[in-house]
């Protein structure tokens, strides 16, 4: 690990004055970088893949006591409550159970009591070129390089969201929580506070994969806004992966659902494991509302979030698992009671 | 059981590190780092010393470290509490795992100098009088351990998912076990262990 200058910030508005950036490179790339769990961050810096020179700690925010808060309009999610504290609430997992879930199955306990709720959405990719600074071509760790995983081994990477620069997967979970229920994210910064659709956060690789989200390098998340509404109880998140606990997906579904006498209201579908991106499946949504959710809906639902992908050879399994691991979801999500 | 020694007492005298260390066959073995060799390759630091307090199985340590010391690298190279073993070194095996604030964390993936609160690690689990904890005889009476590497990590990660509410089942420790690794696949007995301890722990 290279050598950094340490510094402690007593709180959100002096992590952000200490974060003051003097490059115009992206948060990825950015000299000063947050330390919340560190569970990304030192990873990648004992890899040599982030270099910060200055580090701000935020870690002291953890374990504040006000970090979560339910009102008539829904849950608020403070960016410093850890995976953890935010899995076992009980009203958590009684009201958003898609939420716990995709808390439950991501990481390890050890991680999941380190790890922010905001650090784990900013969490970097596992794209094994990206991970090994041994391989020249990759152009989020270096712009403009080349990507090695478009020829690589791409087993595990995207099908959803690609471009011919990038393949590389999100690896998270909880995000795909918080798109599917239409989260809005709160960030702080220089100029103020702003509010965004959470969906609105990251963005796909296109020609600039090193551009992973819309946040400045002096922004700091600090919360998270999820809607009530009637489908928040019966939701699930399904991860599909290689082996059954402490692993990335292949494939998920986070799913929720608002029924009536068995037929769909409304459906809220995000895809994990096959995207570059946190991905709203839309088109799902839309081929299911106002329909009786049997199985034969629910595969056409699937068909229509994977009619556009892009595969590149050991990944050509990832539609179909994708498509099998959405109608699984869906019909497992109907019999939650409500 | 001298291959598990340091795992389970914090009173044996001989070592595995201290066997190692002083014969020809140590540099061979690329896990075992002697003092001062904590970051190998690594550039000098552009930045002065860090001082830092900590409370480690209730007794203050005053370290002069580097910004990049981990807690794994400063318990093990400045406080030389060997107990703590590095695997992945990246937060994938839980070989390092140790409490901080009464929480399991891996030691690997956390700066020495950001730490707020009190750590326990394997040194600390037996009694003042060498009796050893509920988990520790456990892990003997089971058979939970072969090589014995994991098992420094395995105890601080079992005595913390007793402690957690997470041991209800067989189902459930595999799950909330499952980042400690074993190699030597030593998983049934790890599970018998926690369930034979578990009474002991909760009320401990």
């Amino acid at each position: 690990m290279r050598g950094f200058e340490y510094v402690r910030a007593a709180d959100p508005a002096d992590a952000i004055h200490a974060a003051r950036q003097t490059s115009s490179a992206p948060p990825t790339l950015a000299p000063t970088q947050f330390l919340a769990g560190g569970t990304t961050l030192l990873d990648l810096m004992k890899l040599d893949i982030m270099r910060p020179t200055r580090v701000v700690d935020i870690s002291g925010f953890r374990n504040r006591t006000d970090g979560i808060a339910f009102d008539r309009q829904g849950l608020h999610l403070g960016a410093f409550v850890t995976m953890a504290e935010a899995a076992d609430h009980p009203d958590i997992r009684r009201d958003y159970p898609i939420i716990a879930q995709s808390l439950d199955l991501a990481a390890s306990a050890q991680i999941r009591n380190m790890a922010t709720l905001g650090g784990n959405v900013l969490q970097r990719t596992r794209c094994s070129y990206f991970r090994d600074t041994s391989w020249q071509a990759c152009n989020k760790r270096s712009p403009g390089s080349g990507c090695a995983a478009l020829r690589g081994l791409n087993r595990k990477h995207a099908v959803l969201g690609t471009s011919e620069n990038c393949i590389a997967t999100y690896p998270g979970d909880f995000a795909q929580a918080l798109v599917a229920l239409g989260a809005d994210i709160e960030i702080a910064g220089p100029s103020g506070a702003r509010r965004v659709k959470f969906e609105d956060l990251h963005v796909a690789p296109d020609a600039h994969p090193e551009i992973e989200t819309i946040l400045n390098p002096d922004e700091l998340i600090t919360g998270f806004a999820v809607p009530a509404g009637p489908w928040t109880r019966r939701s699930l998140y399904l991860k599909v992966r290689d082996r059954e606990s402490y692993e990335f997906a292949l494939a998920s579904a986070a799913v929720a659902l608002d029924l009536h006498d068995g037929v769909v209201n409304e459906a809220r579908i995000a895809l994990g494991g096959v995207a570059t991106k946190p991905w709203r499946a839309r088109e799902a949504e839309a081929a299911l509302k106002g329909r009786a959710l049997s199985e034969a809906n629910a595969r056409q639902a699937a068909e229509a979030a994977f009619a556009t992908t892009k595969t590149h050879g050991h990944n050509d399994y990832k539609p179909e698992l994708g498509r099998r691991t959405l109608v699984r979801a869906l019909m497992q999500a109907a019999t939650v009671e409500a | 059981m001298p291959n598990a020694h340091d795992a389970l007492s914090s009173f044996s005298v001989i070592t595995r590190r201290t066997i190692l260390s002083s014969t020809a066959a140590a540099s061979a073995v690329p896990l075992t780092m002697t003092r001062g060799q904590a970051t190998p390759n690594a550039e000098p630091s552009a930045a002065p010393p860090l001082s830092v307090d900590l409370v480690v199985n209730n007794r203050t340590e005053r370290l002069i470290i580097d910004s990049r010391t981990t807690l794994l690298d400063a318990l093990r190279e400045h406080l030389n509490l060997t107990g703590t073993k590095k695997g992945c070194d990246h937060g994938q095996c839980g070989a390092c795992t140790v409490h901080v604030g009464g929480k399991r964390v891996l030691s690997c993936l956390t700066l020495a100098v950001s730490i707020r609160e009190p750590i326990a690690t394997i040194e600390g689990l037996a009694k003042q009088d060498g009796s050893l904890h509920p988990m520790q005889q456990a892990f003997i009476d089971q058979d939970a351990f072969q090589c014995g590497y994991c098992t420094p990590g395995q105890i601080m990660s079992a005595v913390a998912c007793v402690k957690e509410g997470h041991a209800g089942s067989d189902a459930e420790i595999r799950e909330y076990m499952s980042g400690n690794l074993c190699r030597c696949a030593a998983y049934p007995h790890i599970v018998a262990a926690i369930k034979q301890a578990k009474s002991a722990t909760e009320s401990g």
